[in-house]
C-alpha cells in the first residue's frame, strides 16, 4: 500500500499544447489570487478569502482531466477549483466583491461561488460540506447514464468529519462514479495535520473499498496524469477513488492571517516556494522540453496579467444588486 | 470598593478570565474545540490559556464538531467539566444529535441519576461579511429542547459571570457569544462573582416602551433608545440574559408598566426567541397593553454576502426606532 507521503511517479504524455496550457491555467489562478490579495490590501474586498495560491496544480491537473459537464465541488479556498473548472475572472471578482454582475448575484462571495454552466455545483464553507453533494451528483450521473464524473475537492481537515466515510461507503456500496480529492496542504487553520489525523490517510479510503492513490500536488503532469486514470476509471463504471495530493498553501489560512511563526516556519514556507513551486517546475520543464522558451512563458504571465487586471476593473466599477433582491431566490 | 473594579475588559478578555478562574477554582474544567490551544481560536479569545493550564486541559481537537462535542457529553457525565469550542454557530448543525437527543436527555431518561456538567460555547452574528454559512444566529434551536440552557451575555460584565454560572451548573448549557462584541470594552470586577440563570437585567429604565434585546441586539436597542429620547419617548431596554431559564416576570412587569413593547434578537423572526418572548409579554401584560406586542428578527433568508444587502437583514438602531416611534403612535 501507498503512504501518503509517497508520491506517484508518472512521466505523464503531455502533448505541448496541453502543457503550455497547463501552465496557463495554473498561472491564471496565482495572478488571480494576488489580485484578491491585493484587494484585501486596499480593502475593497468585504469579508475574508482563502488563497490557493502555491495549490494550483491539482485543480489544474484534476480539471483537465474533466469534461465541461462533469461535476466539482469546492471548498472556502475554492478560486482555483472555479477558474480551472471553467469560470470567468471578471465575474469570479464581482462575486467577491458582492457585486450584481458576480456568479452568485453577489449573493455568495468568496467561498460559495457557484456556476451551472461549468459543473460548478458550489464552493462550501462548511468544511467537508459538499462530501454527499459530490456523491449525490455521482449517484445522478450513473442513474440517468449521464457519463459524468464528479470531483469533490477538500482540504486535508475535512478527513476530521464522518460525513465523508458515510459517503465512500456509500460511493462503494453503489458504484458511484465520484473522485474524493484530498488536498494535504499540511495545516488546517493553524494546526500541522499529523496533530489532528491519525493513522495513514490512505488507508481511510481503503478500508471503504474506495480506489486509493496519493500523488505530488506539485506537479501538475503528476495530477493530470493520475486524474485521467481515475476519471477513466469511474467513467467506465469501476467506482469510486480517493486521491490525496500533498501541497502547501503559500500564503495564511486567510489573508489576514500575516504571523505564522507560531504554528510554521518561515524556512518551511521558503523551501516549498522555491523549490516545490508548480509553476516554476512546470515552466522549467516546459523549456527543457524545448516545448517553449523563457520569453514564450513570460508572454504568457504578461497576457494573464492583463486579463486580471481587466477582470478586477469590471468588478470594481460593477454595480451592487438592488437591495430589493435580498429576499428573492429564497425558495425555487 | 477596589480599584480593580473599575477595570475594563474586552468581551474575549472577560470570556478568557471566567475560564482561566474556573480552571484553576476546579481542576475538572477543561477546554476542547478547534485551535483552541496556541492558536487561541480564530477569535484570539483563548490565548494564553494552554500556556496556563497545558495541553492536557487546553485540547486542540481536529474538526470533528459531533465527535468531539459527544465526547464532551461522555466526559461531563463521568467526571469532567468540559467546555466545549465551536468556532461559529453555524456549526451547531453538526452536533445536533449530541446537544438534543444526548445532553439534553441524559439526566431526565436516566431518571435523574446521570449529570451532563458541560458547556458549549459559539458564536452568533451577522454583518461581518461571512456570507450565509457563517453568519447565522441559530440560539432559538437549542432553547425549543428541553434539558439544555442558553446564556446571551450582552456585556463584557454578564459574559464573565455568566459564564462562570454556566460552568458551575450540572446541566448542559449553551452559550452564545456575538463575534462582533470581542473586542468591546466594558468594566470588569476582578474579583469572584456570578450571575444567575433566569434573572434579566434592565439596561436602562424608561416608562412609555419596552425593548427587550438579547445579545447583539442590546447595543441596537440602547441606541434606539437614545434616538427615541429625542422625540420624547423613554425607553426601558431589558436584557433576559439567558432564553432558558427565562425570567418571565420582569419582562411581563415591564410591559404592564409601559403598556408597549418591542422583542429584538438577531434569529430569525419566524418560530423563533422573538415570538416565544412576545407572547410570554401578550400573556401576562394583556390586560395593560396599548399596542400588539411587536417581533424584530432577522430577515427570513440565508444571509447574504453582498454588504448592501446583508445589512438590511438584522434590525438597527434606525428601524428599531422607526418601530418604536410607530408603536407609540409618533408620526
Ligand atoms: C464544519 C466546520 N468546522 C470548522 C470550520 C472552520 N474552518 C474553516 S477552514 C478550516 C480549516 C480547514 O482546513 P483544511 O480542510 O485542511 O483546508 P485548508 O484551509 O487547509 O485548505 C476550519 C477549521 C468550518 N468552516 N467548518
Amino acid at each position: 500500500m501507498k503512504t501518503a507521503e509517497e508520491a506517484i511517479k508518472t512521466e505523464a504524455a503531455v502533448s505541448p499544447e496541453l502543457g503550455i496550457r497547463l501552465y496557463r491555467q495554473m498561472v491564471r489562478i496565482r495572478l488571480f489570487e494576488e489580485q484578491v490579495n491585493e484587494l484585501y490590501m486596499r480593502a475593497l474586498m468585504p469579508g475574508l478569502a482563502h488563497l490557493y495560491i502555491g495549490e494550483e496544480a491539482i485543480a489544474v491537473g484534476l480539471c483537465e482531466a474533466l469534461k465541461k459537464t462533469d461535476y466539482i465541488t469546492s471548498t472556502h479556498r475554492g478560486h482555483g477549483h472555479c477558474l480551472a473548472k471553467g469560470a470567468e475572472p471578471d465575474r469570479m471578482f464581482a462575486e467577491l466583491l458582492g457585486k450584481e454582475a458576480g456568479y452568485c448575484r453577489g449573493k455568495g462571495g468568496s467561498m460559495h461561488i457557484a456556476d451551472p454552466a461549468t459543473g460548478n455545483l458550489g464552493a462550501n464553507a462548511i468544511v467537508c460540506g459538499s462530501a454527499g453533494i459530490a456523491t449525490g451528483a455521482a449517484l445522478t450521473a450513473k442513474r440517468l447514464k449521464q457519463d459524468n464524473v464528479s470531483v469533490c475537492f477538500f482540504g486535508e481537515g475535512a478527513l476530521g468529519q464522518g460525513v465523508l466515510y458515510e459517503v465512500m461507503n456509500l460511493a462503494t456500496l453503489f458504484k458511484l462514479p465520484v473522485i474524493y480529492v484530498c488536498e494535504n496542504n499540511f495545516y488546517t487553520e493553524y494546526t500541522h495535520y499529523t496533530e489532528t489525523t491519525a493513522g495513514d490517510i490512505l488507508t481511510r479510503g481503503t478500508a471503504f473499498g474506495v480506489h486509493s492513490e496519493s500523488v505530488d500536488g506539485q506537479d501538475v503532469r503528476a495530477v493530470y496524469a493520475a486524474a485521467n486514470r481515475l476519471v477513466s476509471r469511474a467513467r467506465r463504471g469501476e467506482g469510486p477513488a480517493f486521491l490525496v495530493a500533498n501541497t502547501y498553501r503559500y500564503t495564511g489560512h486567510h489573508v489576514g492571517d500575516i504571523n505564522r511563526e507560531y504554528y510554521r516556519s518561515k524556512q518551511e514556507e521558503q523551501e516549498w516556494k522555491t523549490k516545490r513551486d508548480p509553476i516554476k517546475n512546470m515552466g522549467e520543464w516546459l523549456v527543457s522540453q524545448k516545448i517553449t522558451d523563457a520569453a514564450a512563458l513570460k508572454k504568457i504571465e504578461d497576457e494573464v496579467r492583463q486579463e486580471m487586471k481587466a477582470a478586477v476593473e469590471f468588478a470594481i466599477a460593477a454595480p451592487y444588486p438592488s437591495v430589493e433582491e435580498v429576499d428573492q431566490d429564497v425558495y425555487a | 470598593m477596589p480599584e480593580t473594579a473599575q477595570r475594563e475588559l474586552t468581551f474575549a478578555q472577560a470570556i478568557r478570565e471566567a475560564l482561566a478562574e474556573e480552571m484553576w477554582r476546579d481542576p475538572r474544567v477543561c477546554i476542547f474545540g478547534e485551535d483552541v490551544a496556541e492558536a487561541g481560536t480564530p477569535f484570539k479569545v483563548l490565548s494564553g490559556l494552554v500556556e496556563e493550564f497545558g495541553a492536557e486541559r487546553v485540547l486542540d481537537t481536529p474538526i470533528s464538531e459531533q465527535g468531539f462535542t459527544g465526547m464532551g457529553v461522555g466526559a461531563a457525565m463521568t467526571g469532567l467539566r468540559p467546555v466545549v469550542d465551536i468556532m461559529f454557530g453555524d456549526f451547531l448543525t453538526l452536533t445536533m444529535d449530541q446537544l438534543v437527543n444526548q445532553a439534553a436527555k441524559v439526566h431526565y431518561m436516566s431518571g435523574g441519576t446521570w449529570k451532563v456538567p458541560m458547556v458549549l460555547r459559539t458564536t452568533l452574528g451577522a454583518t461581518r461579511r461571512s456570507a450565509a454559512q457563517h453568519s447565522q444566529s441559530l440560539h432559538a434551536w437549542l432553547c425549543h429542547v428541553p434539558g439544555l440552557k442558553v446564556a446571551m451575555p450582552s456585556t463584557p460584565y454578564d459574559a464573565k459571570g455568566l459564564l462562570k454560572t454556566a460552568i458551575r451548573d450540572d446541566n448542559p448549557v449553551i452559550f452564545f457569544e456575538d463575534k462582533m462584541m470581542y473586542k468591546q470594552k466594558g468594566r470588569v470586577p476582578a474579583e469572584d462573582y456570578t450571575i444567575p440563570f433566569g434573572v434579566a437585567d434592565v439596561k436602562r429604565e424608561g416608562e412609555d416602551i419596552t425593548l427587550v434585546a438579547t445579545s447583539s441586539m442590546v447595543d441596537v436597542a440602547l441606541g434606539a433608545a437614545k434616538l427615541l429620547e429625542g422625540i420624547g419617548v423613554s425607553a426601558e431596554v431589558i436584557d433576559p440574559r439567558t432564553m432558558w431559564p427565562l425570567d418571565e416576570k420582569t419582562l411581563v412587569e415591564s410591559a404592564k408598566k409601559t403598556s408597549r413593547a418591542i422583542v429584538i434578537d438577531e434569529g430569525y423572526g419566524r418560530y423563533g426567541v422573538t415570538g416565544e418572548v412576545a407572547s410570554v409579554i401578550a400573556e401576562g401584560a394583556f390586560f395593560n397593553l396599548e399596542a400588539p406586542v411587536k417581533r424584530m428578527g432577522a430577515m427570513h433568508v440565508p444571509i447574504p454576502f453582498s454588504p448592501p444587502l446583508e445589512d438590511v437583514t438584522v434590525p438597527t438602531e434606525q428601524t428599531v426606532f422607526e418601530a418604536a416611534r410607530k408603536l407609540c403612535g409618533k408620526a
